[in-house]
């Protein structure tokens, strides 16, 4: 329990239904999915979670050794479905989570049935014939910006928020509260991710996977997740109409509609 | 404030006095830009322009408010800004830097809100961009500050635990024929170097000194008082005079160095006769040592002696014991005693009697009292805390 509790496990939809992880990207938290995981509520078991360090997870859980790669962050979400006790797992991941999940089902393959990556980037920065999108510089450029942008957070603030079960949603009063963050966690998980390179790993995860590109998306362009498909052995890819990165808010209508149809192919309907 | 926008402003001022809605916005000092939910400008007034360098046909139709960005901005507005637009409707102050036509950065400050159709659609987003480049200077200097204040407190906290490890034996301390344990607990979170200091050593075959004691107060110049305590004792025992007398050494050296600091020392020079052990045994003013014997009651040892550093001529004297099978000497200091929570004293009648329950070891000894105090206290000793066991093996 202790665990679901750390990361702010919530589990939601038809008890008996084939259960879908959802796995927020770096920025913000579960609430990136409000609008795309009540469509399937009606047919699985929906289960979303903090990362640590993330939205109202335990931040004093926050190890810099055990987050210092992806491979920290995979291993609490194998830890999180074994504590569920899922199978057949249909993990759900955005962004940074999407490589996340290719790590959790390369550790437990037994746990997974099929991955649906929303704008993977198995490495974000440019290295020799591969595009990625990014020089380091902007790292440091991203590290700037985080540096300027605490969103409201104030250290003294940190243990009202964090520690208040009954936090208001998204309100007028908590402006920003839903990227907010202990900001020497962020720069590390941004360091984490920009410099994360899981391009070895793809070839090695075989379960049916969905890659859900955007046009015009600036950390995931094309070209990336192009390469995602091609590495994995048993890929598909949907190219959305949505632009940008976050098509989990921006097109949610079209993202929960890629996934379903994938899920139809992918999987057959229980009888 | 750039040339141009304290032209914008009087321009501003011009259509505020005449009450032209288009100038209002054009003159508007600060930039303003509206976007399609994707993004994409479709409207963008004079001040962005002149902020930016580009022209109207660079912008209206062509490009996205994020590609106005640097690379690591971009990233920053598809994870933090375009999200929380989205989720609240709304995003305040966040800033970024624009990249203008020329390539150089524009340190902005950025307000934006989501406008909703009937249906409760996305429609349009506007965007007000305000010039930040001192304010955003005037950030980084605070965090410069912040960062150079925690190295600093992070230096320092090395420091004093550096200094604090010369304050005691570096390995644990042992004496052929007898068993010892001894602990050491700074007082707090250990970022200030306390003034507890305990030390054993050998002065010669069968002979050795074992001596505990507490400077007053805490940090640098206590550390300072307290080395130089421990060293001026290592010298003044070696020729093998009695405790008194090397704790009279030890006072003359604290008043000639003319520090405002005090301390108390218990001393116990320690002989071995065959199986048994002579203990003498001086106390200056330091809480005094118990003595757990295989039957009989506690018993402390010595007497109290005048504290260290204040008079000339203190009392001191030697008392001296035999130490045979089975017997425990307990050497601690007042962070012990003087422990304290919620206003009650932790006292020496229940150091007493968890000495009397414990394990018959001088391991055990240390171990029970240390385990016992620090639960009393609730894991935060408010003073540092020093044990010294010597046990004669059964």
């Amino acid at each position: 329990m202790e665990l679901l509790v750390r990361h702010n496990v919530t589990v939601s939809g038809r008890e008996d239904g084939q259960p879908m992880v959802f796995a927020h990207g770096f920025g913000c938290d579960q609430h990136m999915w409000r609008f795309v995981s009540p469509a399937f509520e009606a047919d699985h078991k929906v289960v979303l979670f903090d990362h640590i360090g993330a939205g109202e997870s335990d931040l004093s859980a926050y190890d810099p050794d055990r987050y210092s790669t992806l491979g920290g962050y995979a291993d609490d979400v194998v830890a999180i479905c074994r504590e569920l006790g899922l199978e057949d797992v249909i993990f759900v991941g955005h962004s940074v989570s999407a490589m996340i999940g290719v790590l959790a089902a390369r550790r437990a393959p037994e746990l997974f049935a099929s991955l649906v990556l929303v704008g993977p980037s198995p490495r974000y920065v440019n290295d020799g014939d591969y595009t990625g999108g990014f020089d380091r510089s902007a790292i440091d450029e991203l590290l700037d910006a985080l540096d300027s942008n605490y969103l409201g957070w104030s250290t003294a603030m940190a243990p009202v928020i964090m520690g208040n079960p009954d936090r208001p949603q998204l309100g007028e009063e908590l402006t920003n509260s839903f990227c907010r963050t202990d900001p020497d966690i962020v720069r590390r998980f941004a360091r984490v991710t920009i410099l994360s390179d899981n391009r070895d790993d793809l070839a090695k995860v075989s379960v049916p996977t969905l890659v859900l590109q955007c046009k015009n998306d600036v950390i995931a362009p094309l070209a990336v997740g192009e390469y995602v498909r091609d590495a994995m052995p048993n890929a598909t890819m949907t190219l959305l109409a949505a632009t940008g990165h976050c098509p989990n808010l921006s097109a949610p209508e079209e993202t929960v509609d890629a996934i379903r149809r994938f899920l139809g192919h992918a999987i057959p309907a229980q009888a | 404030m750039t040339a141009g926008s304290t032209d914008a402003l009087e321009a501003f001022c011009n259509a505020l006095a005449d009450d032209d809605p288009e100038e209002l916005y054009d003159r508007a000092p600060c930039g303003y830009l509206s976007t399609t939910p994707d993004g994409v400008i479709v409207k963008v007034n004079q001040t962005l322009l002149t902020l930016t360098g580009f022209e109207r046909t660079d912008l209206v139709g062509e490009r996205t408010f994020a590609e106005l960005l640097s690379p690591g901005g971009q990233i920053y507005h598809e994870t933090h800004f375009a999200p929380l637009l989205r989720m609240q409707g709304r995003a305040r102050e966040i800033a970024l830097d624009l990249v203008r036509k020329d390539g150089s950065r524009l340190p902005v400050l950025v307000n934006a809100i989501l406008e909703f159709d009937d249906a409760g659609g996305p429609r349009v987003i506007r965007t007000a961009v305000f010039d930040a480049t001192d304010r955003r200077e005037y950030e980084r200097e605070l965090l410069r500050a912040k960062s150079r204040a925690e190295e600093s407190e992070a230096r320092a906290r090395a420091l004093a635990q550096t200094l604090q490890q010369t304050l005691i034996p570096p390995t644990p301390p042992e004496i052929p024929g007898l068993s010892v344990a001894a602990a050491y607990r700074p007082a707090g979170d250990g970022s200030e170097v306390g003034g507890d200091f305990y030390d054993v050593f050998q002065i010669r075959s069968g002979k050795w000194i074992v001596v505990i004691g507490d400077v007053r107060g805490k940090g640098v110049e206590a550390a300072v008082v307290t080395a130089l305590a421990r060293h001026t004792i290592r010298a003044a025992a070696v020729d093998g005079r009695p405790p008194s007398e090397v704790l009279r050494v030890l006072n003359d050296v604290l008043i000639q160095n003319e520090s405002e600091r005090f301390c108390t020392v218990a001393c116990v020079q320690l002989t071995q006769k065959v199986d048994d052990w002579t203990a003498a045994l001086s106390s200056a003013g330091h809480p005094l040592p118990l003595l757990r014997q295989p039957s009989g009651p506690l018993l402390t040892m010595g007497r109290p002696g005048t504290l260290l550093g204040v008079v000339a001529d203190p009392d001191l004297s030697d008392t001296r014991v035999t130490l045979t099978s089975g017997d425990l000497l307990l050497l601690f200091t007042d962070g012990v005693t003087e422990a304290r929570t919620n206003g009650d004293l932790y006292g020496d009648e229940r150091l007493e009697a968890v000495m009397t329950e414990a394990e018959p070891t001088a391991g055990g000894v240390v171990a029970a009292v240390l385990d016992d105090v620090l639960r009393y206290q609730q894991e935060q000793a408010r003073d540092d805390i020093a044990l010294v066991a010597l046990g004669v093996p059964a």
